[in-house]
């Protein structure tokens, strides 16, 4: 019995001892040598693996920090959108290097098409997805520009930043969007755009893409951009440019002085996280306008569901 | 007759509901006014070359095409160019027309209206083919892929048989069906340049066994024309798809992604054909079609010869108004039609059938999950798995979509149609085309 015993141990105990030994070996031939930088990069970095900066996610791109780092000097080019200035300083401060900081951007809908602005004309009973319904109509309510409402964008958000507002029928982004701009390239229609967050998270923007003259934009649609250069001949910063019937805020310019949003005769410029106006007593119509334009930022901000 | 020719894998039979397959071809009166898209064709738009507040006569050309595949456009009318303006053609879009006021009745010279059959056949294949393209005629199957371009065999490859489609696998639709019957000569002497353009000594015409009376028809005209037969085809959809008829004339199998002249054989449809004979015997340009009107709620389900540009109301009020059950007018058949945004959208060279859906036959009904019966793959005449590609398209898995051949689904819709689910699966194979599609274009 004894032998049995002795025999079954040595022989495993001997495969062990030799493996070992081959094992030892190979783990020194083949070592990989990896900066340990890139463990405390990715340590420091938000996990989401977004892709948002662009990379195949956070290890990629702690990866290509590095190297860039050790390599070039610079980190130029590289930015985390998820964890923004304070992640990319952490970062820099683990390379020895200086980062730049850039402005936080979010998402903005460029895009008005509610039920009450669009209303339908043909009724969609597809599968809900924007990529179908664009390749097989202009959609519901006839803006071949406007918003698909099938929700593209939504299912993509990695980080719930972005719903469905059943009640317009359009997307609305919150506050917690990190900018990663997967809904930007999930919309087949480009209507959302990466913008700067601004001071205070206010902005103005164009709420449209339509590049249709004015008048068959606005027989589809009540609140289309008809391009009418109103507010680029009001706009003293040069921030607003005409082109193909549609105006275009560029937010490096923009001072967001509001004096466009009272130019626009349809209403398509939006302002965001202002506080309402003082009344003044002269304009009749105040009252109604400045009630309207609330509503527009409660609604673009998510305030008016999330209160 | 014996066994009857078919293809192997898959097919359904759908109700055939061939109402308007007695009724004769009527000419449709030329309406007040005509809106033609620009771009009729696959590939790249037309360019106009006439200009808002011209007068064009009919058969005049308005848009020369702008690329290699692509078709000229001609009035179908006589009138001023009213405008040119954007309107919601059968895309769904709203794409740029020539909106033309009709006015008086002049021809562009050259054009011959008699109905005198020209049996002329000493042209060279450059003379033919030169023909077609000024004439712009495009495939009129639906798929509208310009007719020149296709009979110009690509070097290194040699034609050795011309398909002629007169199959009509659509239920409902029978335009291809009246043509084969009041135009057979026609159809034969253009059958016979199509084969001087390629230069092939056999042409084959697939006819489906339930067209009986155009199958003896063409039988017996057949006997005076070299080289054409006429094959009797087993009933099954989607016996019209190229690759499907070729498989079921020849037995020989297009490989995936390729054109049938891999193959040796070109097809045409018998639209086409008829349009070919017009544009080489009688010079006129393609400016009119044959449309099916139908529907079980139609008074009149007719077939029509209409302009192209007519609104498709026109031909709804012709066959005795639009019913009241109405739920949905399709643009082509049940199977492969598309719904219209309204009823104004003009009859384009694409356009084979009108189809009035009702209310009931028009609602979806609502998706089950799927029990994994498998006759979905069962019935795919490409040989696809429908249940995989749905699944992989609806969770995003492109690449592994476009490994298992999603870009060969000819959407005929043969799964959807015998899902017991009730599953949306050919909208789902779509939208993995539309996206494949997107991620090959990006690729290249």
């Amino acid at each position: 019995m004894n032998h049995i015993l002795i025999i079954a141990v040595s022989t495993l105990g001997g495969l062990g001892l030799i493996s070992a030994i081959i094992l030892y070996f190979i783990a020194k031939k083949f070592k990989v040598i990896e900066d340990p930088n890139i463990d405390l990069v990715e340590e420091a970095l938000p996990s989401a693996n977004c892709g948002g900066c662009g990379f195949p996610g956070c290890r990629a791109f702690a990866e290509a920090t590095t190297k860039s780092a050790r390599d070039e000097k610079t980190l130029e080019g590289l930015f985390c959108p998820v964890g923004g200035n304070e992640v990319m300083k952490e970062v820099g401060g683990i390379l020895g290097l200086e980062v730049e900081e850039q402005d936080p951007m979010i998402a903005v809908i460029r895009c008005n098409g509610s039920f009450a602005n669009t209303p339908a004309k043909v009724k969609f009973d597809g599968i809900s997805s924007c990529s179908f319904a664009n390749n097989l109509f202009s959609g519901e309510g006839g803006c071949m520009f406007g918003c698909l409402g099938q929700g593209d964008c939504v299912d993509v958000c990695d980080f719930d930043a972005i719903y469905m507002n059943p009640e317009t029928g359009l997307p609305v982004v919150k506050d917690n969007c990190t900018a990663c701009g997967a809904c930007v390239d999930a919309c087949p229609r480009n209507i959302i755009e990466l913008r700067k967050r601004g001071i205070k998270d206010r902005r103005i923007f164009v709420s449209c893409v339509n590049t249709e003259k004015g008048a068959p934009a606005k027989k589809n649609c009540d609140v289309a951009c008809i391009g009418c250069t109103k507010c680029e001949k009001v706009c003293k910063f040069d921030a607003i440019t005409i082109k193909d019937f549609l105006a275009y805020i560029d937010f490096n310019k923009c001072t967001l002085c509001r004096k466009c949003i009272d130019e626009c005769p349809t209403n398509s410029i939006w302002e965001v996280n202002f506080k309402p106006r003082k009344p003044k007593a002269k304009k009749p119509d105040e009252n109604k306008s400045e009630e309207k334009e609330k509503k527009l930022a409660d609604i673009n901000s998510g305030k008016a569901d999330e209160n | 007759m014996g066994i009857l020719k078919t293809f192997v894998l898959g097919g359904v039979h759908p109700e055939e509901n061939k109402l308007s397959a007695g009724v004769a071809i009527q000419e449709l009166a030329v309406p007040e006014q005509v809106a033609v898209p620009f771009g009729q064709n696959l590939g790249a738009p037309s360019k106009p070359v006439v200009k808002r507040g011209e007068k064009v006569k009919a058969g005049q050309l308005i848009a020369e095409a702008s690329s290699f595949i692509s078709a000229n456009v001609h009035s179908p009318v006589s009138g001023t160019i009213f405008k040119i303006d954007n309107v919601v053609d059968a895309s769904g879009y709203r794409r740029p027309c020539f909106i033309i006021k009709v006015e008086g009745n002049d021809w562009d010279e050259g054009i011959d209206l008699t109905e005198k059959l020209i049996t002329k056949e000493d042209y060279t294949p450059q003379e033919i083919i030169e023909k077609v393209k000024k004439a712009g005629i495009v495939g009129m199957g639906g798929a509208t892929f310009p007719t020149h371009v296709k009979l110009m065999v690509p070097p290194g490859k040699t034609a050795e048989y011309l398909i002629i489609n007169g199959v009509e696998c659509e239920p409902y639709l029978t335009s291809d069906h009246r043509l084969m019957l009041e135009k057979g000569d026609e159809i034969l002497v253009g059958i016979r340049l199509l084969m001087i353009a390629l230069g092939v000594e056999k042409a084959m015409i697939g006819i489906e066994n339930n067209k009986p009376d155009a199958l003896k028809h063409l039988t017996t005209l057949a006997e005076k024309y070299k080289g054409i037969s006429v094959h009797a085809l087993k009933v099954k959809y989607p016996q019209g798809g190229e690759k499907q008829l070729i498989k079921a004339l020849l037995n020989r199998e297009v490989p995936s992604g390729k054109l049938p002249v891999e193959v040796g054989c070109v097809v045409q449809n018998v639209g086409t054909v008829f349009a070919v004979y017009e544009a080489v015997q009688k010079n006129k340009p393609l400016i009119d079609r044959v449309v099916t009107v139908t529907g079980k709620g139609v008074k009149a389900p007719s077939n029509f010869k209409v302009r192209i540009g007519t609104p498709v109301k026109d031909l709804i009020e012709a066959a005795g108004g639009l019913p009241e059950s109405t739920g949905k007018i399709l643009n082509g058949g049940p199977m492969m039609g598309k719904a219209l945004l309204n009823p104004d959208v003009p009859i384009v060279k694409g356009s084979s059938g009108i189809l009035i859906l009702e209310n009931k036959m028009a609602s979806r009904p609502t998706e089950n999950p799927c029990i994994r019966c498998s006759k979905c793959t069962n019935v795919c005449p490409m040989g696809l798995e429908p249940y995989l590609l749905s699944r992989l398209a609806r969770t995003s898995h492109f690449a592994e979509a476009e490994k298992e051949k999603v870009m060969d689904c000819i959407e005929c819709g043969s799964c959807q149609y015998t899902c017991p689910a009730d599953i949306p699966l050919l909208d789902y194979l779509r939208l993995g085309k539309a996206k494949v599609g997107e991620i090959i274009r990006k690729r290249n």
